[in-house]
């Protein structure tokens, strides 16, 4: 009867942790994503660009995880962006709970890439992964490219913020 | 005095890298290549000799971008090689760390396909750097002319990687039609989303 009951509630668990993960991936246009990462505060918006099927976006995303871990108490918000299409949000939730991530994460769809990805940073090819820093509403670094270790990224952050 | 020196060395040093890593611009000749097909036999651009000019693409075999632009690339062939201007695909991927982009998977995929045009593999990735390729899919359209071949349009496919239906904006095919009628290339370049070139580490 008690196994039973676990088993049940278990199940329950599951189903909620499952249903509650994939409610948090949601699909936004250039107008919210502008919205999110440019606010008038002290805040650091450290904007990771990144695909779960992209390989070095996803070897590098331990790193922004580890510093997000360690920052927690500092004014510094990770926010990863997915280049998933958006019909894949099922995908991205499960990849996300798989690893135990629980950064802000949210796919962008944005349109012509021509015109979003030049309005995003001129300076950007639209290869990912990239990362962009924003403080107080503007941009204050750009990063085309992965990072090679924790350590550089943590450098590029300090010398950008 | 030595300050100085350093300061231009140091920005010398830096312009040769920046230049090493733009690669072609539209307007500029570009050289002859040659690489090796899936069939085994190289390609070179001398090689065709009927053609008006080159639908260049670099691309590979994992990326999804790539994935979901194969079958608009088998179109454009399709469409355009007849006209003069044949797609030309590049897979310059790293294959030590990216195995599904090795050559014999390059060899697989063009079979499950049936790529018409050829699929060629830039080992030493000296073609991609060359052109300043930095994302699978990456279009270059070059027009012939005389014994050159002038880059006329960088860029992407078009507007909606995602949604074939969806799209707008036929960056290729409006490059193309434009020199087919001997008028210059509206939007001569573009952005695209796409992977990263894997480079050899």
């Amino acid at each position: 009867m008690l196994s039973r009951l676990l088993i049940c509630t278990w199940c329950l668990l599951c189903s909620f942790r499952a249903f509650s993960q994939e409610a948090v991936v949601p699909v936004f246009g250039l107008k919210e994503y502008q919205q999110r990462v440019q606010q008038n505060n002290d805040t650091l918006y450290v904007v990771n660009m990144w695909a779960t099927w992209c390989k070095p976006c996803v070897e590098e995303l331990p790193y922004f995880d580890s510093l997000r871990t360690e920052w927690k108490d500092r004014p510094v918000h990770f926010i990863w962006v997915s280049h998933d299409a958006k019909s894949r949000t099922k995908q991205v939730a499960d990849f996300l709970s798989k690893n135990n991530y629980t950064a802000e994460v949210f796919i962008l769809s944005a349109g012509n890439p021509n015109v979003w990805i030049d309005q995003i940073e001129p300076k950007w090819s639209g290869s990912i992964p990239a990362t962009i820093l924003y403080k107080n509403g503007q941009k204050t670094g750009f990063h085309e490219g992965d990072f090679p270790d924790k350590k550089t990224l943590q450098d590029f952050i300090h010398a950008k913020q | 005095m030595q300050k100085l020196l350093f300061t231009l060395l140091a920005f010398v040093g830096f312009s040769v890298a920046t230049m090493a890593h733009e690669g072609y611009h539209v307007g500029e000749t570009i050289s002859n290549f040659s690489l090796k097909n899936v069939n085994g036999k190289n390609v070179s651009l001398s090689d065709y000799k009927d053609a008006k000019g080159f639908i260049i693409t670099f691309t590979c075999n994992h990326c999804p971008y790539s994935v979901a632009y194969e079958d608009r690339i088998i179109a454009l062939h399709n469409t355009y090689a007849a006209k003069g201007y044949p797609v030309i695909a590049i897979n310059p991927n790293d294959a030590v760390q990216y195995p599904s982009d090795n050559f014999e998977n390059m060899q697989i995929r063009a079979k499950e396909k049936k790529f018409p045009f050829v699929y060629l593999h830039d080992e030493t990735q000296e073609v991609a750097k060359k052109f300043g390729a930095l994302r699978t899919p990456h279009m270059f359209v070059v027009q012939k002319s005389g014994d050159k071949y002038v880059v006329k349009y960088i860029g992407a496919i078009d507007d909606n990687w995602e949604d074939a239906a969806a799209v707008t904006e036929k960056y290729v095919e409006s490059a193309v039609n434009a020199l087919l009628n001997g008028q210059t290339v509206a939007i001569p370049n573009t952005k695209a989303i796409g992977c990263s070139i894997k480079w050899k580490k």
